[in-house]
């Protein structure tokens, strides 16, 4: 790559600056534009689009216009779908996957963040050296792999079929990339702060709330709403660990509507946008923090 | 908060020059809620892969050891190659198929066109959406007699998408590709906008056109993104399970059973805990292995990419 920039080219440069061609930051190939990448972006975005645009559309309609109807014309929008829906049972599963997110999502970012603060602050020892081999040898366990050990677990705790045999398993898997997230945002807390509040007297537990969390919010932010999001998602657990319908989260609630009303196609629709429309709030409200937190995470 | 604006390099050096001021003992114990929850549903379980591969269970009745039992069964069974295969498959197409397209569409966001902001907005919404909701809007979607291809008379949309062994695969990939090429997008784009705008001025001033730019500076200097987005991409298609599960629960006959599939539908279906934790165990040293090669492959020489800019 270095070959591009021939030595030479240093003389040149200035010269070509007094065009006025303004250093235009974003746009790295100046004028020319990029044909086929704006081609597939706009395409992609049809791709996108369509299959959410269909849906909302279709959960409008009656059961009956939706045969003859154009797929992607309103027709006469109904909100009897939605009705039908929600008398099944919808707000006790939105309250399950309430519980599950919340119950998993809050103690595993405390527990990773006291972890990332311990790893980072605690140096030397073995014991915590390993410990983060251990979180970083987790990142590489895929939860599938080892469902079956958990479902047995959870059997012995006498936990299956209960929100709690959802939410311990959540919390371990959250574990390792949050640690890993937050112990890269701790370590870049200027030591000289915990010095000078180790002076006042203060000890690891108070610096740990009142200096690296209040320094580290937006990559805790960044994280619980990752986590969350993951969790919220989630279809494999609730499917091997919950049986009665009561305890279902959304996810589950949803394919198993899908089952019992498979033809009822409006109905479907309807239930996809209402387990979705929560998220997509969500995302309304937190989408530059979460933008901005995964771009740093991934940002080389 | 200025400190916190390099968050995933650096600056471990300034802070780590200075040893720490006491209190190394005094905090060892707050990794102790982490390590006991990881250790007990993640390191445990994975053990537990292991271990029970060598029994006879049947999820009612106790756990018998039973040797290399499982192992004979699931290596002699064609049913393993076939799921291998499937797995290599899903992984190998979805990896051609979204590598390209996210690195156009993530080159293309780093430009500065008006209604960038709008298409990031847009492009992130399918990474929201569960894959069950997925699975089941693409499965009303495709339906041949009710779907969007019939509702628009369009023949060319109105296949048995989800009922042909290769049309199946074919649609598990698109579908796939539908949730995660916005994110792999978004990491190329984040990735594009890092490389010094001085390197493509140089490069114009030397005639290199458009796409000689792209190929002489872009490319080379998202190598470690595209190694990243990849491990990410193969690893995780690896354990694709709700997605295939809820669109063809592995059907038709066995066409899109992947390897995770397979040791649900062992284990939770046929109710042969051993094989399908012996499955699982294949599984791990998989992804794992994966893992470790496409590292070892984005490890070479991890400081030329600083040298560039």
């Amino acid at each position: 790559m270095t070959s591009v920039i021939a030595p030479e080219v240093g003389q040149s440069a200035q010269a070509e600056q007094g065009q006025g061609q303004p250093r235009r930051r974003r746009q790295p190939s100046g004028e020319r534009k990029n044909w086929l990448g704006g081609a597939v972006g706009w395409i992609w975005l049809l791709i996108v689009v369509i299959p959410i645009y269909w849906i909302v559309v279709t959960s409008f309609k009656t059961r009956a216009s939706y045969f003859i109807t154009n797929p992607f014309l309103p027709g006469k929008p109904t909100l009897e779908n939605y009705k039908f829906v929600i008398d099944a049972d919808f707000a006790s599963y939105f309250v399950n996957s309430v519980i599950v997110t919340l119950g998993a999502t809050v103690p595993a970012v405390i527990f990773s963040f006291m972890a990332a603060y311990a790893i980072i602050r605690g140096t030397g020892g073995r014991f915590l050296g390993f410990t983060n081999s251990i979180f970083l040898l987790g990142l590489a366990v895929p939860l599938q792999a080892v469902v079956i050990p958990i479902f047995l677990i959870i059997i012995k705790l006498r936990l299956y079929d209960t929100l709690l045999a959802i939410i311990l398993p959540s919390i371990a898997f959250a574990i390792p990339l949050s640690v890993l997230v937050l112990s890269n945002f701790i370590r870049d807390v200027p030591r000289e702060l915990f010095e000078s509040m180790r002076m006042d007297g203060a000890s690891e537990w108070t610096m740990l709330w009142r200096l690296a969390l209040p320094l580290t919010r937006p990559a805790i932010v960044t994280v619980s709403i990752y986590q969350g999001l993951t969790i919220w998602n989630n279809f494999l657990l609730p499917l091997i660990l919950i049986q009665s319908p009561e305890q279902r989260p959304l996810p589950l609630a949803l394919w198993n509507f899908q089952g019992q009303y498979g033809v009822n196609v409006p109905a479907i629709a309807a239930s996809v946008v209402l387990t979705t429309l929560p998220i997509i709030v969500l995302y309304a409200i937190g989408r530059r923090q979460l933008l901005s937190g995964l771009t740093a995470g991934f940002g080389k | 908060m200025t400190a916190l604006a390099p968050p995933a390099v650096s600056s471990a050096q300034t802070s780590r020059s200075a040893p720490a001021a006491g209190g190394h003992g005094r905090v060892w114990w707050m990794v102790l809620p982490a390590l006991i929850m990881f250790a007990g549903f993640g390191i445990i379980p994975l053990l537990g892969v292991l271990g029970l591969s060598f029994t006879t269970w049947d999820t009612l009745g106790v756990i018998k050891p039973s040797g290399f039992d499982s192992w004979h069964q699931v290596l002699t069974d064609p049913g393993l190659p076939h799921a291998l295969w499937v797995t290599f498959e899903i992984m190998a197409l979805s990896w051609l198929f979204q590598t390209p397209v996210s690195i156009l569409i993530g080159v293309f966001l780093a430009g500065n066109q008006r209604y960038r902001e709008f298409l990031a907005v847009l492009y992130f919404i399918p990474l929201l959406l569960s894959a069950a909701a997925i699975a089941i809007t693409y499965k009303a979607l495709l339906d041949p007699n009710f779907g969007l291809g019939a509702g628009l008379g369009l023949g060319i949309l109105q296949q048995n998408w989800l009922g042909e062994s290769g049309l199946a695969l074919a649609t598990v990939v698109f579908v796939v590709s539908w949730q995660f090429i916005p994110f792999h997008s978004l990491i190329y784009q984040g990735a594009v906008r890092q490389i010094p705008v001085s390197m493509y001025e140089a490069a114009q001033l030397d005639g290199a056109g458009r796409v000689r730019q792209f190929f002489s500076i872009t490319l080379p200097q998202i190598k470690y993104t595209i190694i990243l987005s990849s491990t990410l991409m193969v690893v995780g298609s690896l354990t694709f399970f709700d997605l295939i599960f809820v669109l063809t629960e592995g059907g038709p006959s066995d066409a899109t059973r992947s390897l995770a599939l397979d040791m649900y539908k062992t284990g939770f279906q046929a109710n042969l805990m051993g094989p399908a934790c012996a499955i699982a165990t294949i599984l791990v040293v998989i992804g794992l292995l994966l893992a470790l090669l496409l590292r070892r492959l984005g490890g070479r020489g991890d400081e030329s990419q600083l040298e560039g800019a």
